[in-house]
């Protein structure tokens, strides 16, 4: 087995371009990677055959003198992006072969650049999760094992879970993931990886299942700050499809890479300093700061007062939008559908139909959203609930609002704590606590990059978040690569491929 | 409980309902906290990124496949979605 898997997309291309090795090496090299770590349960539905088509096609165009941003470069698709026909499952059971019959505009995007796809990843029930456990196919698993308890299987986070497992086991070069309150930055931090989620309307949401609308958005997830900005360029972009989606030029989000910090002011915000966070992370977050003022940027202390609302308001926005975008899962059009109760030829009534088939198709963690979500849209609590959510969402997005007007950059911890081991895994609420230090740029809906810093005691990945400004994914990056460069993170998962 | 089942047209197992209610209970109860916030001069948030809605022309832009769309339907009767016969 060649070690190709392991290049970044840089230096992929850079191979290729310079005719060391082809498309269908790569390939090979990755769907090898993809057998030989199996055991992750990294992806749902791998389609390794495609692939190599699609490398031997990338090979052909090439060779013909053609050009694209990423021709014959592997990548994963997290299961939530539909693919024309390739199984789309959103990792549900109320999704079961369901085989779409268009492309998302992202995955089209991708396509049209000349990427690969090696299959569809693992991730959450419907994006619903902080540590990829509430699949209907299965948990994925952290390629890196704590020197504490090498035997004990640690969770990928979530909800991207199998794209940011994939990604640091070698097993593509690059992948698609979402998120929602976290689902990129955080299983990014978990597995040691850079996992960037832009600005909300950057990229098109049409062909992405739906889970909080006014919150979903989709980002790269890859292993350095320079393939998160390849792969953001042929992400993002205008599209009619969805009213969301911001029409605003795609500029070239490598650009600034090499500019340095020098001059520009970082923020750090006084209420990411939550108790009960390992010293550890508070310590790598102050050296990092450290690390940006030796290269010249300033570093300076602000206060986002609505932080600790961000959590509680999230769990009524994201739930209400998920409740209301779940609604579609009725066994009619397609997916899953129950059958009729034992011993009865059909169903008393269509909403017996409907209310069997969702029991059984949506996992236990969707079923609570949606309950949520249902009981604070309803009539009577809607204002006490959904609508003071979305007042200290105004809140939030003020703080954020005011601080960019006099720093160029928020520097914060990615996660209050590494890795967990899936036995180990927090519940409800606790559970929703992971997300803490992502959600409220959900909320704001401004962009956000989780970079690998360094390693906790135990030798598990720990990473920072860098917040920047709406639609300047361009300064976002500049600034992540200087943190990249000073953090100097090459440390390797045990399970890699 | 049962409400919030009902609204999201879910069939709970009775087994499962006292697990729910206590894990509903604990996320309402955490979500509590906001009242503690002033929003009295707060509008609600509509859009994160304050883009106004565009128009379209008003013309039939997709459709006429309707292989394409029933082409997931877990069952059909030619060009249409069937349903369970339901005996009211």
């Amino acid at each position: 087995m060649s070690d190709l898997n392991r290049l970044t997309i840089a230096q992929a291309r850079k191979g290729l371009d310079e005719g060391n090795f082809t498309a269908v090496d790569l390939t090979q090299a990755c769907v090898d990677a993809m057998a030989a770590r199996d055991d992750l349960g990294a992806f749902i539905t791998p389609t390794p055959d495609a692939a190599l088509e699609a490398a031997a096609e990338a090979d052909k165009k090439r060779a013909a003198g053609e050009t694209a941003p990423l021709l014959g470069i592997p990548l994963g698709i997290k299961d939530l992006f539909c693919t024309e026909g390739v199984q789309t499952t959103a990792a549900s059971r109320i999704l079961q072969g369901f085989t779409p019959t268009y492309e998302s505009t992202v995955t089209s995007n991708l396509l049209r650049d000349g990427g690969v796809f090696l299959g569809k990843l693992n991730l959450d029930e419907f994006a619903m999760g902080s540590s990829n456990t509430t699949s209907y196919y299965g948990n994925v698993v952290n390629p890196w094992q704590s020197a504490a308890k090498p035997d004990l299987q640690l969770v990928p986070g979530g909800s991207s879970g199998g794209s940011a497992s994939a990604v640091a086991a070698r097993l593509c070069l690059g992948a698609t993931g979402t998120d929602t309150g976290g689902s990129i930055r955080q299983p990014a931090a978990f597995c040691g990886i850079t996992g960037l989620k832009p600005t909300y309307g950057r990229c098109s949401r049409w062909g992405v299942v739906a889970f909080a609308s006014s919150l979903d958005q989709a980002g790269p997830m890859a292993r350095s700050v320079e393939d998160c900005a390849i792969l953001l360029g042929s992400m993002a972009g205008y599209d009619p499809m969805d009213t969301t989606s911001v029409d605003t030029p795609v500029p070239d989000y490598t650009a600034e890479l090499r500019a340095g910090v020098k001059g520009l002011r970082i923020g750090i915000p006084r209420e990411y300093r939550v108790e009960g966070m390992p010293e550890e992370i508070e310590k790598l977050w102050m050296e990092t700061a450290d690390r940006l003022r030796d290269q010249g940027a300033e570093i300076v202390d602000i206060s986002l007062p609505h932080t600790h609302s961000a959590l509680p308001a999230y769990y009524i926005v994201a739930p209400a939008e998920a409740s209301s975008n779940l609604a579609r899962y009725d066994g009619v059009r397609y997916g899953y559908r129950a059958d009729a109760p034992e011993g009865l030829p059909e169903f008393s009534s269509l909403e017996e139909m409907y209310a069997t088939t969702r029991g059984e198709g949506f996992g236990p963690e969707v079923q609570r959203r949606i309950m949520i979500g249902a009981y604070v849209l309803s009539a009577g609590y809607y204002d006490a609930y959904y609508n003071k959510a979305r007042r200290v969402r105004s809140l939030i997005a003020r703080d954020f609002e005011q601080a960019f007007q006099t720093v160029d950059a928020i520097l914060t911890p990615t996660t209050p704590s590494p890795a967990f081991g899936i036995t180990e895994e927090p519940t409800g609420v606790e559970m929703y606590m992971n997300d803490v230090f992502t959600v409220p740029a959900s909320m704001a809906g401004i962009p956000g990059i989780s970079v690998p810093a360094g390693l906790s005691k135990d030798g598990l990945p720990l990473g920072v978040q860098l917040l920047g400004k709406p639609f300047e994914e361009v300064g976002l990056l500049r600034v992540a690569q200087a943190v990249e460069t000073a953090a100097d993170f090459t440390a390797t998962p045990q399970l890699m491929a | 409980m049962e409400q919030a089942a009902r609204l999201a047209r879910l069939t709970v197992a009775d087994e499962d309902k006292d697990r729910l209610a206590g894990e509903l209970s604990a996320i309402l109860g955490f979500v509590e906290q906001l009242n503690a916030i002033d929003t009295d001069d707060v509008e609600p948030l509509t859009s994160v990124v304050g883009a106004t809605a565009r128009m379209r022309q008003d013309t039939v832009n997709a459709g006429d496949y309707p292989e394409r769309v029933l082409a997931n339907a877990p069952d059909r009767v030619t060009d249409f979605y069937a349903v369970p016969k339901v005996v009211e």
